[in-house]
């Protein structure tokens, strides 16, 4: 299988190839793509599957807050809570990540003290992404330099939406340059695209390739700062666009859904569509994340009901 | 097909529903036996258990029956259309308080998925009852002019692949322009009209309106041939609606026939190809493809010919095949031995005529009647599996170059019941629409049924429409 974009190297060359591509994408009907959305989430998942997929689902989150009120203190209690989620049982997975301001970047890396939890900076303005590009940059620099192993950009809807699609594609390489370090190594890209925003499916999967083709590590559905976010629908079809690039490149790029997942039931209803979408290539926190905050104790929650079979409480995981 | 994330069995419970080892003909509101006591056993075609004795219709019980529908006729016929739809919504009610007893029995009986009995059948039966109930007291507003008269006694013969939302399709409309029924379920799945019957007298339907008759192909042909039944309506196949035109030609029977089809699944190279495969996975599996109105032939276009068949297979590799009663099952058992059989031949044969055949891995349980989901490509229009009706969950995937084209083999059918198109420029949509002989054509989607669609077929699919305001006709003296 090849592991190259130079089947595709034409289709950036100038803003009419690039709209031509996009254009030519396969159309989305949507409501074929929410009927079979709604479809996998009627699986059934019980007992071993679930106890599975719990476990499955906490290490893919990325911890997150990503408020204006957001102290070191808050960043602190969060980041601890990534590294031991439940005080009561140490087989408890690490979540994947805690994801913050570019500003507490530093304060979280200290906090985690080494542990394997990645640290997760928003950047390029987050969360509207309305900056001058220097400014963008400078941002990922900052919270590169401070430390954080991975990028969550966002967009420019409004390039995207006016159709400059090849803008769209140059603020994403740049960013991507901009996240490596000075050994060379790289922070992780994740793109969020604000699908919300974007409104028809048609543009989210336009959006999938303009990102998977500018070096996107990750595509992420939102920002958590919107109406609509993750959607079973929305990340199915990002599961499709992952899916068909890595069969025509050879590139795996992971995906991931944020803001409005709240359940276990919601969390693993996504882990469902990535079973049956893309398969295990993709079920493990290298390449599927949730952007979530409260999803992680309702998991705990459920884990600790199939371990002891009993219901607790909010009073018996960390409210932080 | 082992995944790092495999799904636990989650089987439905079988404790909602409680069989009966014995069931009795339901004639004039009451069970009795056959006249001459004869049993048959009903199986659970997944696991070859025998799930309860049967009586089996003859005849005489034909005969009782028929009488018990006449007399009830006149007082049913007589109530206000309002008074109708009282019972008609009551037994729509029982039905949604009892569909998860009623999923877990048909999936028993039939074999289909209970995702399938829980999420379509069921939903869909109580739905065409509340449909015609609403119809009951508005019959002067159909069309058919002012206070249209029910036609007296109707005969009904339904198949196995929805058994009760067969039985809906047939009685609800029925009961709602004042007719009586005696009613055969097939004898491969008699369990839920059975139960369908005690729904009736819940519902305190009075004696006499519904007539369950139990039974073979024998009972059915005394049924259509009583000289006291005024309407005849059957689901089935072609050669027994064949037989039925025969003998109803020359008397003053009303008849519907709604028999077999190969619906051509259209694909064009602009189709929304994710939703595409799903549809043409949802057109030909859906019910173990046991659907008369299956996308069995799969049209595309030959520009996208390979790129949809690797998308296609890649998908059928997910299914999930086995226990009908897990909740993530996606492919059920076929209904008998006997259709087992047929599939099987014609599959055969299909392989003996050079077409390629595939199948995804997928072990079959070793009881029970199981058949793999299975692609026949290199097929053309003078191949038997592009002609013949499989009723099986069977594909056979044909090319075209131009819509014309596509046009002319969807077209060149002795059948006409369903077609689909797939393409994202609504134009064509509409032009091609117009252009195919079938009775239903969905666009961008497959096997999406409901109440107020009416439903039936050119050629030799049959005659007469069923579902919407165009089902009542087939019930009024119009």
């Amino acid at each position: 299988m090849p592991t190259t974009l130079t089947a595709f190297a034409d289709v950036t060359t100038s803003d009419s190839a690039l709209r031509r591509f996009l254009h030519g994408l396969p159309g989305v009907d949507a409501v074929g793509l929410e009927a079979r959305a709604a479809s996998l989430g009627t699986r059934s998942i019980k007992t071993t599957a679930k106890a599975y997929a719990i476990d499955l689902a906490i290490s893919m989150i990325d911890l997150t807050t990503l408020e204006g009120a957001d102290t070191p203190g808050k960043v602190r209690a969060l980041s601890a809570k990534a590294v031991n989620p439940d005080p009561t049982d140490r087989t408890t997975p690490m979540t994947a990540a805690v994801c913050v301001y570019p500003d507490m970047v530093a304060t979280a890396k200290a906090a985690l003290n080494g542990a394997d939890v990645k640290v997760a900076s928003v950047a390029t303005a987050f969360p509207a992404g309305r900056a001058a590009l220097p400014v963008k940059l400078a941002d990922t620099r900052d919270a590169v330099a401070a430390g954080a192993d991975e990028i969550d950009m966002v967009i420019d809807r409004g390039a995207f939406l006016a159709g400059r699609y090849l803008d769209t594609y140059e603020l994403i390489k740049s960013v991507k340059e901009a996240c490596v370090r000075p050994d060379g190594s790289a922070a992780r890209l994740k793109v969020i695209f604000e699908t919300g925003e974007l409104s028809t499916y048609d543009n989210i999967r336009r959006a999938s390739w303009i990102g998977m083709l500018a070096g996107a590590d990750f595509i992420k559905t939102s920002t958590g700062k919107v109406g609509v976010n993750a959607t079973p629908a929305n990340t199915l079809l990002m599961l499709e666009a992952v899916r068909d690039f890595k069969e025509q490149t050879g590139i795996q790029i992971g995906v991931k859904p944020a803001g409005g997942i709240r359940t276990t039931k919601d969390a693993i209803k996504f882990l469902v569509l990535v079973n049956e979408t893309v398969g295990e290539d993709w079920l493990s926190n290298h390449w599927f994340r949730f952007g979530a905050s409260s999803l992680l104790n309702d998991l705990l929650m459920q884990r600790q009901k199939l371990s002891t079979g009993r219901y607790s409480g909010p009073d018996y995981v960390t409210v932080d | 097909m082992a995944s790092v994330f495999e799904y636990a069995p989650a089987p439905e419970s079988r404790s909602v529903v409680d069989i009966a080892p014995s069931y009795g003909l339901f004639i004039d509101g009451e069970f009795t036996d056959a006249a001459d006591g004869k049993v048959f056993k009903t199986v659970s075609p997944s696991s070859e258990e025998v799930l309860a004795e049967v009586a089996q219709a003859g005849a005489a019980d034909v005969d009782r029956a028929v009488k018990a529908a006449r007399k009830a006729f006149e007082k049913w016929s007589a109530l206000p259309g309002s008074e109708r739809a009282k019972y008609l919504f009551r037994i729509a009610r029982i039905i949604q308080e009892r569909s998860r007893e009623l999923a877990v029995l048909e999936t028993l009986d039939n074999g289909k998925p209970i995702k399938e009995t829980r999420d379509a059948d069921l939903p869909l039966v109580a739905a065409h009852f509340f449909y015609y109930a609403g119809w009951a007291d508005k019959l002067d507003h159909a069309g058919y002019g002012a206070n249209p008269r029910p036609l007296g006694v109707a005969g009904q013969v339904i198949p196995w692949n929805f058994p009760l939302l067969m039985l809906a399709w047939k009685i609800a409309p029925a009961l709602a322009t004042g007719n009586t029924v005696v009613l055969k379920p097939a004898e491969t799945t008699p369990l839920s009209a059975l139960f369908f019957a005690d729904i009736c007298r819940q519902a305190g339907l009075p004696k006499g309106v519904v007539n369950i008759l139990t039974g073979y192909g024998d009972a059915g042909a005394a049924l259509v041939e009583h000289p006291d039944v005024n309407k005849v309506a059957f689901t089935g196949s072609t050669a027994v609606g064949k037989k039925i035109a025969r003998h109803v030609a020359g008397t003053d029977k009303k008849v519907t026939l709604e028999l077999g089809g190969k619906g051509a699944n259209i694909v064009f190279d602009d189709a929304p190809v994710d939703q595409a495969v799903e549809g043409i996975v949802t057109g030909i599996f859906f019910n173990q493809g046991q659907v008369c109105c299956a996308g069995s032939r799969l049209l595309v276009q030959e520009s996208i010919h390979d790129e949809l068949l690797h998308s296609l297979k890649r998908r059928l590799s997910t299914l999930r095949l086995g226990d009908p009663l897990d909740k993530n099952t996606d492919i059920g058992a076929i209904n008998s031995a006997e259709q087992l059989a047929r599939i099987t031949a014609l599959a055969d044969t299909g392989e003996a005529e050079g077409a390629e055949r595939w199948s995804p891995a997928c072990e079959l349980p070793s009881s029970g009647y199981w058949f793999a989901p299975t692609l026949f490509t290199n097929v053309t229009q003078a191949h038997i599996v592009a002609r013949d009706e499989i009723f099986g969950p069977v594909l056979s995937v044909l090319t075209f170059r131009t819509p014309d084209e596509a046009v002319a083999k969807a077209n060149n059918s002795q059948y006409g019941l369903s077609a689909g198109i797939w393409t994202e420029k609504g134009s064509r949509i509409l032009a091609v629409a117009n252009k195919l002989r079938a009775g239903v054509v969905w666009a961008n989607t497959f096997n999406k049924f409901d109440p107020t669609s009416p439903f039936g077929g050119y050629k030799e699919s049959g005659f007469g429409r069923e579902g919407g305001r165009h089902g009542l006709e087939a019930y009024l003296d119009v």
